[in-house]
């Protein structure tokens, strides 16, 4: 039976019907779906972790004790998990363990596009690269048997094209069958395996080495690494979603298809060279298979060429494959099919440059509790340097003179996070000034306090952030007794990735309820007495108990809590209304980035199917004009 | 089967991912191979979204080609304009005939009038459907039903059987929302064929 199935959702089956036992991860573009779908099949056990350390840790207790393990994150997740993933390369696994990386080339949703390929080999563990769906099922289980057989840790490496693509799997029979699982186990104890003191690492590394020895092996023979004949003037070396593109745009060339990339098969690259004119190698981001390639001894006489033709920078397309090989000239634009030959020439043939379109960059949605806290601070950051143009279109109107003058006097550096609240960064909200990775934020701005710098510093960080990697901040910030200002965002979720349950919660990944960790309790036994919580809505509080803290010689922490509006989806009975000839036309209300506010007429206008009635703007108005209405009684 | 591409455009929370889901249905109950991709993570945040679609006897690439796409069904006018270049030539696009603002201080650029969004349209496809969607759909008692209003008009341009487009609909739709989807889906292909924006669009 045949069914359309995401990437991510492909794995999760695959792992359900391979007899998967516990998963668990952290939610990270484009990884999420994978959990998300695990947890809706009865008789696993599924979790959000804290973070990607965690979730692997987790992971390698449940291998340890007998279960089928999956532990899911995005590329940057594996760097939190690093540590781990290197102990367990060492110790090896009693039942399979799958370690999912969902890499992001183009940086869609990411701060950093690296290549996690390299983890396989820095971590010496074999590396599996599915292309679509189909190959997300299979090899899940391959990976499993791999784990198992080998006694090793997987590496299961998607990107984001095969992660959030849909295509067909082929899951056989209608009636699937998962295998029921093995009785109770118990601990196999092995300490010279599972305690890695020095003196039983340095036996592990040898068994590590005889092990990738085996695994090469094994990558030279297996059908993950595939050669289809074709014209063989041209053979190309591809793997991941970069495969697909190969044989939409050569659908003539030879192909040898990586789907196990490390260790590298070296005999069937070189069984597979000696038989072509060109070797052309495909792959998004770093020439990782092509440096294997190139460090070949006995490679034989034939023209290579990889990354002098595609870029290591950013996600590939069939039209920047095309592209490239047109440019590159000689044979291998000569294998370029004659429908890329014919959309590239559309493209071109455009009749006229479009005129600069307006640009629609993710925005707070309106109701978004985060939206009061990023307006206070852009009244107390740097000015912007359009600002301090002599006569700048922003800075005419009295509101924006106002605040401009604020600004010189403060000059407030914001310290950010990750999460949707980074899009407090855009202009006009515009106040951020760093975000790095992960729990970053709060390091960030002790560090600038300890160095003296001029300007008072705040951390902003949200509840899901905080969780992950903000609370060791937090304890630097008491043990060296700065008097940081730390703001979290507290929505009760993760919701940048979908609103996926957190530690604060209260809920499991599938929704149940769960014992949740009590923020203000936590941030008061660490240490911090000035804990303040703030309804995230009240500008005006905001802005008191910052300017407050802000002064204060100790730490504070200012919890702003509002639910995520998508999670309350509120349904007001008020909306917001702008009251025309009061209206003065400062744009005021404007800088709050609020999707449901407009310009018509020379007025502001409220768009009352957006508006949540969340009544930032009413607040900020400095005339007073706009009001608050019944829904159905006033109207745009 | 001669395959067929589709390119999706509009603003997150328009129901973009609904619709390409349910282009894939009807592709996939067809007898076609079927493969889509779009970008996560931003879809709820008012930002542009894109999504692709591809029905052909063997699909590689999930995306679509710059240039090659048979169809455009944008959901919002300005969204069409933006993914234009992925059309081709002889390609038609489906639009949405409504206009969501963009952020009211940032917009240094205006957002373009009808007049100069219709000669981008024409300009670059063989045939441009405005189709007034959002009024379709609110004439149905519910907006969100524009999206199926699209693909019913869509469904005029394609040699796929209705009873292929409607089984899609059913399946894919929330139960209690099927009757709705069915009738707003009726009522974009008799505005098409009533404006004449039918076959052989694509033969």
């Amino acid at each position: 039976m045949k069914r359309l199935l995401l990437g991510n959702e492909a794995l999760a089956l695959g792992a359900y019907m391979a007899g998967v036992r516990v998963a668990t991860g952290y939610p990270g573009t484009p990884s999420t779906e994978i959990l998300e779908h695990f947890a809706r099949y009865p008789g696993v056990y599924a979790e959000w972790s804290p973070n990607e350390k965690v979730a692997l840790e987790v992971g390698i207790g449940a291998c340890l004790a007998g279960a089928r393990t999956i532990v899911t994150m995005k590329h940057v997740g594996l760097n939190v998990a690093a540590d781990p993933f290197f102990a367990v390369a060492y110790t090896g696994v009693e039942a399979g363990l799958v370690v999912i990386s969902a890499d992001d080339p183009g940086m869609h949703s990411s701060q950093g596009e690296q290549d996690n390929r390299n983890y396989a080999k820095f971590a010496k563990v074999p590396l599996l690269e599915p292309s679509d769906s189909q190959e997300c099922y299979d090899m899940m289980r391959v990976g499993l048997e791999i784990s198992e057989r080998f006694d090793t840790p997987v590496l299961l490496r998607t990107t984001g094209r095969v992660s959030h693509a849909q295509s067909l799997v082929d899951v056989g029979a209608e009636q699937m069958q998962r295998p029921s699982p093995p009785p109770r186990q118990a601990f196999p104890r092995d300490p010279a395996k599972y305690v890695l003191l020095p003196v039983n690492a340095r036996q592990r590394r040898q068994a590590m080495a005889a092990r990738l020895r085996d695994l090469q092996e094994y990558a030279e023979t297996t059908p993950l690494n595939a050669i289809l004949w074709g014209d063989r003037r041209l053979g190309i070396v591809t793997d991941s979603i970069a495969y697909q593109y190969a044989r939409e745009v050569f659908p003539q060339a030879s192909f040898l298809k990586l789907g196990m990339a490390y260790p590298f098969p070296r005999r069937r690259l070189i069984e597979f060279a000696r038989q072509v004119e060109t070797l052309l190698i495909i792959e998004e981001l770093d020439p990782f298979i092509e440096e294997h390639i190139r460090a070949l001894p006995d490679l034989p006489p034939v023209r290579v060429l990889g990354k002098e033709v595609f870029p290591e920078i950013g996600e590939f397309s069939p039209e920047l494959v095309a592209e490239c090989a047109l440019k590159f000239g000689s044979l291998v634009a000569d294998f370029v099919s004659p429908a890329l030959r014919e959309a590239l020439a559309n493209r071109q043939a455009s009749p006229e440059p479009a005129p600069a379109l307006p640009g629609r960059p993710p925005v707070l949605c309106p109701g978004c509790g985060h939206r009061a806290t990023f307006y206070t601070l852009r009244q107390l950051t740097f000015p912007d340097p359009l600002e301090e143009e002599p006569e700048p279109t922003a800075a005419r109107s009295p509101y924006r003179r106002a605040s401009l003058d604020r600004r010189r006097q403060y000059g407030l550096v914001v310290a950010g996070d990750i999460g949707c609240y980074t899009l407090g960064a855009l202009q006009p909200l515009f106040a951020m000034d760093t975000c790095g990775c992960m729990g970053a934020s709060i390091g960030y701005a002790l560090g600038m306090e300890k160095a003296g710098m001029k300007n008072k510093a705040v951390a902003v960080i949200g509840d899901s952030t905080f969780y992950h990697s903000g609370i060791t901040g937090l304890v630097d910030v008491i043990t060296s007794g700065a008097a940081t200002t730390v703001i979290i965002l507290d929505n009760g979720t993760t919701a940048m990735t979908g609103g996926n349950a957190n530690p604060g919660s209260g809920t499991t990944v599938d929704g149940r309820p769960a014992p949740r960790v009590d923020l203000e309790t936590l941030c008061r036994g660490l240490g911090v007495e000035d804990v303040q919580v703030i309804g995230g809505f009240d500008a005006e509080r905001i802005e008191r108990e910052l300017a407050r803290a802000l002064q204060s010689p100790a730490p504070s922490v200012l919890i702003v809590r509002e639910p995520c509006v998508l999670k309350a989806n509120p349904k007001s009975p008020f909306v917001s209304w702008v009251e025309a000839e009061k209206c003065v036309a400062c744009w005021a209300c404007l800088a709050t980035a609020c999707p449901a506010l407009i310009r018509r007429e020379g007025k502001v206008a409220v768009l009352p199917d957006k508006c949540t009635d969340c009544q930032v703007c009413n607040q900020i108005c400095p005339h007073d004009a706009i009001v608050r209405v019944e829904r159905d009684g006033g109207g745009a | 089967m001669k395959a067929i591409d589709f390119v999706l455009a509009g603003v997150g929370g328009q129901g973009i991912l609904l619709s390409s889901d349910i282009l894939c249905l009807v592709g996939m109950i067809a007898g076609y191979d079927v493969k889509k991709t779009d970008v996560h993570g931003m879809a709820q945040r008012g930002g542009s979204v894109i999504s692709h679609v591809r029905l052909a006897d063997h699909v590689y690439s999930p995306m679509v080609p710059v240039g090659e796409a048979d169809v455009l069904l944008a959901f919002e006018k300005l969204e069409a304009c933006r993914w234009l270049h992925y059309l081709r030539g002889d390609g038609v696009a489906v639009v949405n005939d409504e206009a969501i603002p963009t952020l009211a201080l940032e917009s240094r650029v205006p957002y373009p009038d009808d007049a100069t969004i219709l000669n981008l349209l024409r300009a670059r496809a063989r045939r441009v459907d405005l189709l007034p969607a959002g009024t379709l759909a609110a004439q149905l008692g519910n907006v969100r039903v524009a999206n199926v209003i699209l693909l019913g008009a869509l469904s005029c341009s394609l040699d796929i059987p209705i009873t292929v487009w409607q089984r899609a609909v059913a399946e894919r739709v929330p139960a209690r929302a099927r009757e709705l989807n069915l009738r707003a889906f009726e009522l974009g292909r008799a505005e098409a064929i009533r404006r004449g924006e039918t076959l052989p669009a694509l033969l």
